[in-house]
């Protein structure tokens, strides 16, 4: 049998397998495999988590997350902050991968490019703390008034819209990241199509992307702060959003880190892995349609479903993995508050199952619409089998519970946000990820104005409450604010918290400070390392 | 050779004439029975027969027998493999308890510790059930926080921890409750001592069976007991002869719907577009001349469409409504697409058949367009076209799966075999159940098809019945 | 000869045509709007992103715009990738399809004519029964679990032989094409398998091998130069389209085996509208599949001496 192995083994090596090998300490050089193609690089316009990732790690704004998740300064020396303005002094060795000084004019156009309407970059909202950024936006001022200039080459000033205590959490975020403008001329269309395309500020750099097979990443020596980085490459070598497939490349050592999810993680538990769990930070719940024609714009209806909804069946029989933690408000448990979490200063009431209450309740809708049995709900969920498999439950749940008729409609992508801005919808299957590390991220998503707000709920006192935590810059007034929302949102029953999103993922052993991140770009490679 | 044979009279008397010299001894066969005999012949073909009518009857009928709804999600019994009917204990409702802290003993280290003792006093409190597995241990000096695994395999060492159930971040909390998915099965819980943010290699592990078990609330709800039972008692739980899938519905009943959906679209589709190609194919090949040219060079289009590629775009652009299954806009894509191929089969053998010699001979007979028609034409191509027919459900029935494995299939919750072989596929190492039953019903009907196609092409081919 | 091949590909251009027009409407008729996304934006962007991709015109100016930048062979730029043309996609990404689906054409060939004809020779004996059913399970199990069986295969092969033996996944050297291929090549393989039994089966009856044996040739070279020979060409018939097939249906191996081929950017397009991705690789496949029949008729037009006196 060992000579029938050998036999094999030459056989393959000599048709050109490669050898495997997910980690190499002597090289410091990381294999990973990416969900999908980063379909956007260029960090004014990119939305998607793989984008965010690449960026993060080839890519550096004012300031940076360092190893344990704190705010540090980046290509900003130092920098300071008042009500109304920001001045950030540039390091002078902060320098573009061809070796160009990286200056705050890069920092003028990447932020004026971002709000200009004719970019179209869904992420110039994270601006909109900074001066006209809005108006703009809208096309209605040109973009030279945005509210930011360099004095100099090194001096970076920034006008603020209304005093905003988060905004130096935002300039750690891709939409602000810096591009030079000599270099976007002249490729301009194809920026950031390909790796010789696009020029790197960042700990590492592009030297190799194949389109939808590889891109590799090398450490970049023209980085300001190049001793302290590790690794010398991370090799996404392979691209494929199927999880069994990421699997099996870790099975097979090609690959050192892979997320796992409910179908896949009992095989890793058969090859004893060792599973590490991390909450993404994003909470999923169940919006309503409030326009006045649609029946969901009954409250006694919508916390007939709040009572008769338990989550906790829901996290542990239905998701099945561990580490997602049952829904109770729109903030997740790890949102900062004044001193500790959020959650702990202000804990959300937690949503018990009470069928008798939730049978009076749905009897009380029926009396108050006038209507014998409810009709049928449609509840529009996207086509991922997570979504239609916690549609599925929900289906059944209030079928056996309430005897409520519900419809599942399930779409592709494109068409779920069609028909979540047309309202076509009762309910629909939703989820919010944080964009900035702020409780406003979560806070606003139900304002009148806020265009995510799909289901049109309308309460000037939850407008209220968000102008008072948008216009303070006092910790205690605005927390005061978000926990009256947190209150609203239960006793309104806006929407039914289901879950905050908790996953497990599988890396190599041998490396060490990997960081996972809730905001920005997860996971981060830049600090981590390969022991032998 | 000497001797003469003497003649007598009777020699030259000429033979009886006899009436039934042109009578046909055995009974005439048509076509078709002559088909019908040869396939029963044909065991392969005859044992595809019997499937076909098995698969019906399990469609049909089967739902008639075995009754339990395919919706009703049975969450005690989650991605249960085939087994015999199970027994649970009726517990309370569930309460959640308080965290168990420890008050006597400070929640974080006062430094950072270089090493932590093992956790000692790990036990259960209460009876673990399915419902909950209640953890208590004794808290560890200079610990600053716990974490919590559980495996279904003893644990060696720091290998094979399993699932991490918590990260405890204060060193006061000495218990935790487990929730997440309990099996009747051994559990082995392990907790590690941290100081906070790192865990130490110490590792404690207690050995955990909990008893299959069912809340009263939800033993109401599946109308297992009658409302004056009490917590206690054992119940009968619901009977799953070939298991559960992902949320706890019964595999048979599931595969029984499924079988509507799959085969419906798997016979209706194949069904009207065969009918239709027949219809435009033989209209064109009747016709011939410039109308044939016209018609054939459109078929020849609608072929050149990039099959799986119009399949998914029609199957989108038709779009499915709330609460449909999307068979509709599945069935209507399907035909849109595959006449042509029937049409352009049955023009061909029109226009051969056209110039046989027993065609002429028919009309030189005096046999009008419709007697030719009717008497030969059709039954000639008939062969061909029941084929056709045989092999297309089997291939309708895979374009539905295929149609499953990129999320555009029938629409959930309506089971189909091919979205629920898609759904096993992802779990087969731990559930293989639910990836083995969907593929099977998938070969079985798709050999049974394949075969009686094999089976009838000999059967009605001319050429094989010379040999014979 | 030349006017036939002239004709052919005359009226295959007006084949193309009828692709690109079927699919712009059905395209357009997908319900959604391409331009939306998962974070809301103002309506000023909106209006500027449809008049980037021209969408603010009427749908037949677009058709004409569309069609005259296609004779142009420009496809446009892609509506999720706003930085790639779409020329470019294709150009990056067939090649990889192509390859995977000559290999697979290969192995389904070689296969489903060794296997045929073994059937045919053992016809109802224990090797037809065991191949025939083998071919049965080729075409009764939907390729994605044969992709994820394959894939578990390698693993397990790997992990037996404590090094790596093929490669899970990935795409770079010749060993990454093996395992896909051979999975996308089964249900062709199978297929031909069928049909290269009943094509030898009925060779068999034919006069030119009674002739033979009349003259008093070995088995041997009845069944390699003459049964054989004259078994392949209907099975070569069915080659075009079948290449087609495969080049096309390659969207789950490519997934799987994490291949970066065209067929899952198509699948992609469909799901997030993307019409620009979606008109190139429909036309651009439609384009392929007709040139491959013509290519196959006339490649049988030369080794079938009855069709070419015709």
């Amino acid at each position: 049998m060992n000579f029938l192995k050998s036999l094999a083994i030459a056989l393959c090596l000599f048709s050109g397998a490669i050898e495997a090998q997910s980690v190499d300490a002597t090289r410091q050089v990381v294999k990973i495999a990416l969900a999908q193609e980063p379909p956007q690089l260029n960090s004014m316009k990119a939305t998607d988590q793989v984008s965010i990732f690449v960026l993060g790690h080839v890519m550096e704004g004012l300031t940076r997350y360092d190893r344990r998740g704190n705010l540090a300064p980046g290509v900003a020396e130092r920098w300071t902050l008042s009500a109304t303005s920001a001045k950030f002094w540039l390091r002078k060795d902060a320098k573009w991968s061809n070796g160009d000084p990286v200056t705050a004019h890069d920092f003028v156009f990447a932020w004026r490019n971002a709000v200009d309407p004719k970019t179209a970059s869904e992420y110039a909202f994270i601006l909109y703390p900074v001066k006209n950024a809005e108006a703009i936006n809208q096309g209605n001022l040109p973009i030279t008034d945005l509210g930011i200039r360099a004095l100099d080459d090194h001096t970076l000033e920034v006008t603020l819209e209304r005093p905003t205590g988060y905004f130096m959490k935002l300039t750690a975020f891709v939409t602000t990241f810096p591009v030079q403008e000599r270099f976007y001329r002249s490729v301009e269309a194809s920026y950031a199509a390909d790796a010789s395309q696009m020029l790197y500020n960042g700990a590492f750099k592009i030297t190799d992307w194949v389109h939808s097979a590889s891109l590799k990443m090398q450490k970049n020596e023209t980085y300001w702060n190049r001793q302290t980085i590790r690794l010398n490459g991370i090799d996404a070598d392979y691209i494929t959003a199927d999880t069994r497939a990421r699997l099996n490349l870790f099975i097979d050592d090609e690959i050192a880190y892979t997320q796992l999810d409910g179908e896949t993680y009992k095989d890793a538990l058969k090859n004893q892995f060792r599973i590490r769990p991390f909450a993404t930070g994003s909470v999923y719940f169940l919006e309503y349609n409030y326009r006045p024609e649609r029946i969901t714009s009954n409250l006694k209806l919508r916390q007939a479903i709040q009572a008769a909804f338990d989550p906790d069946e829901f996290v542990n029989k239905v998701l099945q993995t561990p580490g997602n933690l049952p829904g109770a408000s729109l903030f997740p448990s790890w949102i900062k508050g004044v001193n500790k979490t959020f959650r702990e200063e202000y804990p959300a009431k937690v949503l018990r199952p009470d069928l008798a209450r939730a049978k009076r309740l749905l009897a009380e809708a029926k009396a108050e619409l006038g209507v014998e049995q409810i009709p049928p709900l449609v509840l529009l969920v996207s086509d991922s089998p997570t979504a239609t498999k916690q549609a599925e439950y929900t289906q059944g749940m209030l079928k056996t519970k309430l005897n409520l008729d519900i419809k599942i409609d399930v779409q592709t992508f494109k068409q779920r946000l069609a028909k979540m801005t047309e309202g076509d919808f009762d309910i629909v299957g939703a989820g919010w990820g944080p964009d900035f590390d702020d409780i406003m991220t979560f806070g606003d998503l139900f304002a009148s104005w806020n265009l995510n707000n799909r289901g049109r709920y309308n309460n000037p006192e939850y407008d209220r409450l968000v102008r008072i935590a948008m216009n303070s810059s006092d910790p205690t007034t605005r927390m005061e604010a978000m926990a009256g929302i947190q209150t609203l949102v239960y006793d309104d029953a806006i929407i039914l918290p289901m879950y905050e999103q908790g996953v497990i993922y599988i890396q190599h052993p041998k490396i060490k400070g990997l960081r996972r991140t809730v905001i920005g770009s997860d996971p981060d490679f830049t600090h981590a390392r390969i022991v032998p | 050779m000497n001797t003469l044979r003497t003649l007598t009279e009777a020699d030259f008397q000429p033979s009886p004439s006899e009436d039934n010299l042109e009578q046909i001894s055995r009974p005439s066969l048509s076509y078709w029975q002559d088909a019908w005999i040869r396939l029963k012949k044909n065991t392969r073909a005859l044992i595809s027969l019997y499937l076909i009518v098995g698969l019906a009857f399990f469609t049909l009928i089967g739902p008639w027998i075995w009754t339990k709804d395919p919706a009703a999600q049975d969450l005690d019994q989650i991605s249960q493999a085939p087994a015999l009917p199970k027994t649970a204990l009726l517990v309370k409702d569930f309460e959640p308890s308080a965290t168990p802290i420890d008050t006597t003993h400070p929640p974080a280290p006062s430094g950072y510790p270089d090493a932590l003792d093992a956790v000692t006093g790990l036990t259960v409190l209460g009876t673990p059930t399915t419902q909950s597995v209640r953890l208590s241990w004794s808290p560890v000096d200079q610990a600053g926080g716990y974490s919590v695994y559980r495996s279904e395999s003893a644990p060696e060492g720091l290998m094979g921890l399993g699932l991490p159930l918590a990260s405890l971040t204060a060193g006061n909390i000495v218990g935790f409750e487990d929730r997440l998915n309990l099996k009747s099965q051994t559990y082995y819980y392990s907790i590690i001592p941290t100081d906070g943010f790192d865990e130490f290699d110490v590792v404690s592990t207690l050995e955990v069976s909990p008893q299959q078990s069912i809340t009263v609330s939800q033993a109401l709800e599946r109308q297992l007991i009658d409302s004056d039972d009490r917590p206690g008692q054992t119940v009968q739980l619901a009977f799953h002869p070939l298991g559960t899938d992902y949320l706890g519905r019964d595999m048979l009943a599931r595969l029984m719907q499924g079988a509507r959906v799959s085969l419906f679209i798997g016979v209706v589709a194949p069904l009207i577009y065969v009918l239709f190609g027949v219809f435009y194919g033989g209209f064109a090949g009747y016709l011939g001349g410039t109308t044939d040219q016209i018609l054939m060079r459109f078929a020849d289009f609608v072929v050149a469409l990039p099959f799986l590629l119009f399949m998914i775009l029609f199957k989108i652009a038709f779009g499915i409504g709330p609460g449909e299954s999307g068979i509709l806009p599945m069935l209507i894509a399907l035909i849109l697409l595959l006449w042509p191929a029937t049409a352009r089969l049955v023009r061909g053998q029109v226009l051969r058949i056209r110039e046989q010699g027993y065609i002429e001979a028919a009309r030189l007979l005096g046999g009008g367009p419709s007697y030719l028609i009717a008497r030969h034409i059709i039954p000639n191509t008939m062969g061909v076209i029941l084929v056709t027919l045989t092999f297309a459900v089997p291939s309708a029935i895979f374009t539905e799966a295929f149609l499953s494995f990129i999320g555009m299939g029938v629409a959930p919750p309506t089971p189909s075999w091919g979205s629920m072989c898609n759904e096993g596929v992802k779990t087969m190492l731990s559930h293989p159940h639910e990836l083995f039953f969907p593929a099977l019903f998938i070969s079985i009907t798709v050999l049974a098809f394949n075969l009686l196609g094999d089976g009838l092409t000999e059967a009605l081919d001319s050429k094989m019945r010379s040999k014979e | 000869m030349f006017r036939y091949t002239l004709g052919r590909l005359l009226s295959g251009v007006i084949t193309v045509w009828f692709i690109a027009t079927a699919t712009f409407l059905a395209m357009h008729a997908v319900p959604g709007d391409p331009l939306m996304n998962e974070k809301a934006t103002t309506a000023e962007i909106r209006e500027n992103l449809a008049r980037k991709y021209g969408l603010d015109r009427p749908l037949p100016e677009q058709y004409v715009i569309y069609l005259s930048n296609m004779i142009q062979g420009d496809f446009g730029i892609s509506f999720t990738q706003q930085n790639r043309r779409v020329n470019d996609i294709i150009k990056d990404h067939f090649p990889v399809s192509a390859a995977l689906g000559i290999l697979a054409i290969t192995f389904a060939a070689l296969g489903g004519i060794l296997w045929g004809a073994i059937t045919a020779l053992y016809r109802n004996q224990l090797p037809d029964i065991i191949i025939m059913f083998l071919v049965i399970l080729g075409i009764s199990v939907p390729s994605f679990v044969f992709a994820a069986l394959g894939q578990l295969l390698l693993v397990n092969l790997n992990q037996w032989f404590g090094t790596s033996i093929l490669p899970v996944a990935g795409w770079g050297t010749f060993s990454h094409m093996l395992m896909p291929s051979l999975v996308l090549g089964l249900g062709t393989m199978a297929l031909l398998t069928r049909l290269m039994r009943s094509s030898m089966l009925e060779v068999v009856n034919e006069d030119f091998i009674k002739t033979a044996k009349a003259k008093g040739l070995s088995p041997q070279r009845i069944f390699f130069k003459h049964q054989l020979r004259n078994a392949i060409l209907p099975v070569v018939t069915v080659l075009g389209p079948q290449i087609a097939a495969i080049t096309t249906g390659g969207f789950v191996v490519e997934l799987v085996f994490a291949i970066p081929g065209l067929g899952r950017y198509f699948v992609q397009a469909v799901q997030q509208l993307d019409y620009t991705v979606i008109m190139g690789t429909t036309v651009f496949y439609g384009a392929f599949l007709v040139l491959m029949v013509i290519l196959v008729d006339i490649i049988y037009g030369f080794i079938d001496p009855r069709v070419r006196l015709k």
